[in-house]
């Protein structure tokens, strides 16, 4: 049975379309069929991000409209064989993803892939909701940061309250934590928030942590998900969340701080 | 400050880290959104405020505002915070 995974956040610019690139792409990477679609009507960037920006032809709204069969608005990922990217549209406005057509879409879908990704717009309007509404599972990026923490918050009681498995009162959306930019240096010179606070304030279970690193704007520059930056420690970040997705025990990585040796101390550097 | 004095503040350990003010400030917050939203404030809630407030204002003169319920999840437990302001008292 296919699963459909929200990438979801509240507030905007703490790392969805990152993680909705990297995490889709990982899923495809073992082998899962995939399909990663971006809800953000009139803003879409996942295409950029994914680097299939100039072969965008038809987007979600065109499909919606029936001006186009889904299967030629989507565009196959130049990385990984299992993947495919349904891009946003860049001209219409937010309305037109009705949530009668994203249910046919996903329907749709979900006779030929096993994983759909929905990568949401920020904010808690129209494009968010229809990006949750048809949730199995969700993965609430959050940076260790108070505004961030608390729009993820908000974003939980929305989706215990308003989301197609709350509202038919089926079992409820499933919830992981993905802690973003996290810096274990600070956190343990106590000036940011540690991994465990966030947790032990939003409740959920962590599924990881991605360092914060100069390797994923270096990997939005080229157009090529982060998860593909060969020995970076953003990419082992994300197989790790893709691999704990799929149940497998892996201990957690990049949360403790580096020492730092009495040389480097004296003489700086990085 | 002075840098004498946010070092006398270091060694004393009196300093609060910015870490912990986050967190604390977050919990507060949080606990009175997530006490306001739909799905967590139990029904009854309004009424045993009304009836409470009844009941005080019998024996001492308070105003409606002066009175908040709030039921508060604590991991397992859940706690019942009852918070009556009482009117100051005029100097005599």
């Amino acid at each position: 049975m296919a699963k459909v995974i929200v990438v979801t956040s509240g507030k905007g610019g703490v790392g969805k379309t990152t993680t909705s690139a990297s995490f889709s792409s990982g899923l495809a990477l073992r082998g899962n069929r995939t399909v990663v679609i971006d809800f953000d009507v009139g803003l879409r960037n996942l295409d950029l991000i994914m680097g299939c920006e100039r072969r965008v032809v038809f987007d979600i709204v065109n499909v919606i409209h029936g001006e186009a069969a889904l299967s030629r608005a989507l565009i196959k990922d130049k990385h990984c064989d299992n993947l495919f990217v349904l891009p946003a549209s860049q001209t219409r406005d937010k309305e037109a993803l009705t949530l009668d057509g994203v249910q046919r879409i996903i329907d749709e879908l979900k006779e030929s892939f096993d994983y759909i990704v929905c990568d949401s717009p920020a904010g808690i309007e129209h494009g968010a909701y229809s990006a949750m509404y048809f949730a199995d599972e969700a993965l609430v990026v959050t940076n260790p940061e108070v505004s961030s923490v608390r729009d993820s918050d908000r974003i939980l009681g929305i989706l215990a309250a308003k989301s197609r498995r709350a509202v038919e009162g089926r079992e409820p959306v499933k919830e992981h934590l993905l802690v973003t930019r996290y810096n274990p240096t600070r956190v343990a010179a106590g000036e940011m928030l540690s991994v465990d606070d966030i947790q032990e304030i939003l409740r959920i279970p962590l599924l990881g942590v991605i360092p914060e690193s100069e390797a994923v704007l270096q990997a939005s520059n080229a157009g090529t998900p982060a998860i593909h930056l060969e020995k970076s420690d953003v990419a082992e970040a994300y197989k790790d969340v893709v691999a704990r997705f799929m149940g497998e025990d892996v201990p957690m990585r990049f949360v403790t701080a580096e020492k730092v040796g009495l040389f480097k101390r004296l003489f700086g550097g990085r | 400050m002075s840098l004498i004095d946010s070092l006398l503040a270091y060694l004393r350990g009196d300093e609060k880290k910015t870490a912990a003010v986050a967190k604390e400030r977050l919990q507060i917050i949080l606990a009175h959104e997530r006490a306001g939203r739909g799905a967590d404030a139990p029904d009854y809630l309004p009424a045993l405020q009304e009836e409470l407030l009844q009941v005080i204002a019998k024996y001492i003169h308070i105003d409606r505002d002066m009175i908040k319920v709030q039921l508060e999840k604590h991991g397992d437990y859940e706690v019942l915070e009852l918070n009556v302001t009482l009117p100051e008292r005029p100097r005599a």
